[in-house]
């Protein structure tokens, strides 16, 4: 099994999303923004950063590079795909995932350990989880309010599309409490926390984070 | 050439928190009078005469602005 990590210019988190590829017990392949080449992986995840320096808007300009026009050909072909943090930004920017990321509510970068609950199971990326398990991974953003039209959060709500809610204080005014959500067909997840930065209790506030990335071994070994 | 202005904002509905804190230092700096503000994007583009106008609606809804939650209007500044 080989997971793809994108860098992009001012990605910050690959290293840490490589890591939890290798600890999940797969292998981590290298992807460079500039390539319009997935390397015949299994799976990719797009991780944090500032890619492009957020300039325009987060996740603008990096949804028209070479690689992610690869990303986009092969979603279509149900390649399971994972975005975190700006990797979200991307995905949304990119019409892999519906709705925005705007300015946190309260206009300060939150960064902190954060309790979710995980709302959906039956995707790519979080089949290991029991239904409605409570988990802690860090969050670190600026822009992590997840917005869309009313009937776009109804549409997610009413088809169980979202993967991940903030339990306790909402760290950026998003809707609904929204931390992550998925496409219809649950192949594509993103999420503002940072799953990668909670794979092992020794450098992290838990171990939970893992289980993304052993969950989508299974979903593509099955 | 001619210059284009691109005037990009958050629609209406949209929470502007950059705004609402412009808005709330005003009476602190000892302005009043001022009931909201929004904050949005302001691009000048000097494009040749070549280009039309829908290909800038397209530079302006493609990339410049994020429909899901953003307004644009697209002006040719006069010569």
């Amino acid at each position: 099994m080989r997971i793809g990590v994108i860098t992009f210019p001012g990605t910050l988190d690959d290293a840490d999303a490589a890591r939890a590829v290798r600890y999940a017990g797969a292998e981590a392949v290298a992807l460079w923004h500039g390539d319009a080449d997935l390397r015949g992986v299994d799976a990719v995840v797009v991780p944090g950063g500032f890619s492009y320096g957020d300039y325009l808007r987060a996740g603008a300009i990096a949804r028209f590079a070479p690689v992610m026009g690869e990303v986009v050909r092969a979603v279509r072909g149900g390649l399971p795909v994972l975005g975190i943090c700006n990797g979200f930004q991307i995905l949304c920017e990119a019409g892999l995932l519906p709705g925005a990321l705007l300015r946190n509510a309260g206009l300060h970068f939150v960064c902190r350990d954060q309790r979710l609950r995980v709302e959906r199971t039956s995707t790519a990326w979080t089949g290991g989880f029991e239904a409605g398990a409570e988990i802690v991974v860090p969050v670190k953003n600026m822009d992590g309010r997840y917005t869309a039209e009313q009937s776009t959060v109804d549409e997610l709500e009413g088809e169980g599309r979202v993967v991940f809610r903030y339990l306790g204080a909402n760290p950026n005014g998003s809707l609904g409490d929204i931390a992550g959500i998925s496409s219809a067909d649950g192949r594509v997840v993103g999420l503002m926390p940072h799953p990668e930065h909670a794979i092992d209790e020794l450098t992290g506030p838990s171990a939970d984070g893992l289980r993304l990335f052993t969950s989508v071994l299974g979903s593509v070994l099955a | 050439m001619a210059r284009v202005v691109v005037d990009v904002m958050p629609k209406p509905e949209i929470l502007d928190p950059q705004g609402q804190a412009v808005a709330n230092a005003l009476p602190r700096l000892g302005f009043t009078g001022i009931a909201d503000v929004r904050q949005g994007k302001h691009f000048e583009l000097e494009v040749d005469d070549s280009v039309d106008d829908e290909t800038l609606a397209k530079i302006a809804e493609g990339f410049l602005s994020n429909p899901v939650v953003e307004d644009f209007v697209v002006r040719r500044l006069p010569a």
